[in-house]
């Protein structure tokens, strides 16, 4: 299926969060998630289903002010 | 001092903008500073070493929720900055316009009333207004963090006798002046009004040499608070002679 990863269309086998991130080889220790806008808890990765089309955001920290 | 975390600086840095991490991490030493603000934002180049500099410095994490409008991205951008830094303080702003990046005051107290019920230690990015920071105290902040000038200008304190008359509204509440700060003196000047403490970044980040004006914000903070513990003199409309004139002598 298709998801939006970042804001970019990216089609994966995964199923669920943990799966698509493991697939991305993100290393889950320095991201938190989000999912159509909504925080997920590391807890709730692998409980995560995804579905066509999810607006998946993968954040990092940053420099900011 | 902030939700209980006393500090020895009173100095807040942020991290954007240098033009390099090297220079940045001889920033963060030369100002002193213990806390330093951070953003989350999508993986960029840069991450792993911008990481790395975080865990070679042990300062107190601000993260912020800056770019957020909204009280849903405010709020979903502050559980994302909980988990990750593992801190339950948050540098709140909901912004409301994006040319003065002013806060959106109806938001931001949405946002916080949400927040602190959840347990998070909010700072939140307001203007000098007395009833929205009645509203932010109301909704459980223990902290107010005025704007000086809008984000990014350098202006200094824009609005001089409303900063005043919050900061003699609220006595107890301590006081940081986010934002707007351009020089030295800008922060001298807050300090000895008798705020808590200066969040500034672009002054330094955007120096011709960062790391010396680090050093020197970090002076000027550090001189505003004790001027202000020392009290500041009256100011007269007339001038008095400081040498006594009892023993003058009659030259004439």
């Amino acid at each position: 299926m298709q998801i939006i990863l970042n804001g970019r269309p990216v089609v994966t086998e995964a199923t669920e969060l943990a799966g698509l991130l493991r697939e991305q080889q993100i290393d889950i220790t320095v991201v938190a998630c989000a999912v159509n806008g909504q925080f997920v808890a590391k807890s709730g990765y692998a409980a995560l289903n995804l579905q066509e089309g999810m607006r998946v955001e993968v954040l990092s920290p940053m420099q900011g002010g | 001092m902030f939700y209980g975390t006393s500090l020895t600086s009173r100095c807040l840095l942020g991290t954007a903008g240098y033009p390099s991490p090297a220079i940045l991490s001889a920033a963060i030493e030369a100002s002193g500073t213990e806390v330093i603000t951070v953003s989350l934002r999508r993986e960029g180049a840069g991450g792993q070493a911008f990481r790395e500099l975080l865990s070679q410095h042990s300062r107190h994490i601000l993260p912020n929720t800056a770019g957020c409008h909204t009280v849903k991205e405010a709020v979903t951008t502050a559980y994302m900055a909980r988990e990750l830094f593992n801190t339950r303080w948050i540098k709140l702003e909901v912004i409301g316009h994006t040319d003065s990046l002013q806060p959106d005051p109806f938001a931001l107290v949405e946002a916080a009333k949400i927040l602190c019920a959840e347990g998070f230690q909010v700072f939140p990015y307001t203007t000098e207004d007395r009833i929205v920071g009645e509203k932010l105290l109301a909704a459980g902040c223990q902290v107010l963090m005025p704007w000086g000038a809008p984000i990014g200008s350098g202006q200094g304190l824009n609005n001089l006798r409303g900063l005043q008359a919050l900061r003699a509204a609220f006595p107890e509440v301590p006081m940081i002046i986010d934002a707007g700060i351009g020089a030295p003196s800008h922060a001298t000047q807050a300090m000895e009004m008798g705020f808590d403490g200066i969040l500034l970044n672009t002054a330094v980040a955007k120096a011709r040499d960062p790391v010396a004006m680090a050093q020197a914000f970090g002076q000027a903070i550090s001189a505003g608070h004790t001027a202000y513990q020392a009290g500041l003199m009256m100011q007269r409309d007339m001038a008095e002679p400081s040498t006594p004139l009892f023993g003058l002598a009659n030259l004439s």
